[in-house]
């Protein structure tokens, strides 16, 4: 009983630090990493809370397609936020 | 699903304040950071904090999961009172099934918002927001 509580306990600090940290990195594709740590964390929090449904989706579409697609336009764009490699490729 | 019985009111509790603590760092990262992709990426946390907001509502201590199984069905008669109080021991399924079209449409919002990060920067060739002054594409 303990171990589970301990275990949901760091599952959902693991969860408000990957937040932090994407919010946080300068390098986008990090951050976009750290937003499909949030995801997978969160199917383990909808399984826990009796969602399975909810839960396979978010895995789904959370983990893969948002990371897919935010990957694609950081791809077609630029990689870092503050835009120091911009200059250079002009 | 397995049910699990714990002490509800510390678990609950922190359920409730990490799906805040989300919501607030997502909310931070939409209205502080000055990149398009860092906005779309704070919109993206703030509703998965909103998801988890939600599904936690809608629990029960206890509770099972509201699918109906061939074996809870078996040996019941089939009255009224046993129809009525079928899904007593099931958390809430209403909750669940908005949060279910709410990610869906969550993915097409973010896709709709990077299509249109691309267009702004093949046509500007910046992304900081500072520097996106006029108004005409």
């Amino acid at each position: 009983m303990i171990i589970y509580l301990i275990f949901l306990f760091v599952l959902l600090a693991l969860m408000v630090g990957a937040a932090i940290y994407s919010i946080m990195q300068k390098d986008l594709l990090y951050a976009v990493i750290g937003t499909g740590v949030i995801s997978l964390v969160l199917s383990v929090l909808f399984l826990i809370l009796q969602a399975p449904d909810v839960a396979l989706t978010e895995a789904a579409i959370g983990v893969a397609l948002t990371t897919i697609i935010f990957i694609i336009t950081i791809r077609n764009t630029v990689r870092y936020e503050d835009e120091h490699d911009r200059k250079e490729n002009k | 699903m397995e049910q699990t019985n714990f002490d509800i009111s510390i678990v609950e509790y922190g359920f409730f304040v990490s799906a805040i603590l989300v919501i607030l760092v997502g909310l931070y990262g939409a209205l502080v950071k000055k990149s398009l992709i860092k906005i779309v990426i704070g919109l993206s946390i703030l509703e998965s904090g909103v998801n988890l907001l939600l599904i936690t509502i809608g629990y029960i201590q206890g509770g099972t999961a509201p699918v109906f199984s061939p074996q809870l069905l078996k040996d019941m008669p089939l009255t009224l009172e046993n129809i009525r109080n079928l899904g007593n021991g099931m958390v809430d399924p209403v909750p669940q099934a908005l949060v279910l079209t709410a990610i869906v449409i969550g993915f097409g919002v973010t896709a709709v918002a990077l299509s249109l990060v691309i267009r702004l920067y093949r046509h500007h060739h910046t992304l900081v927001i500072d520097e996106i002054k006029n108004l005409k594409w």
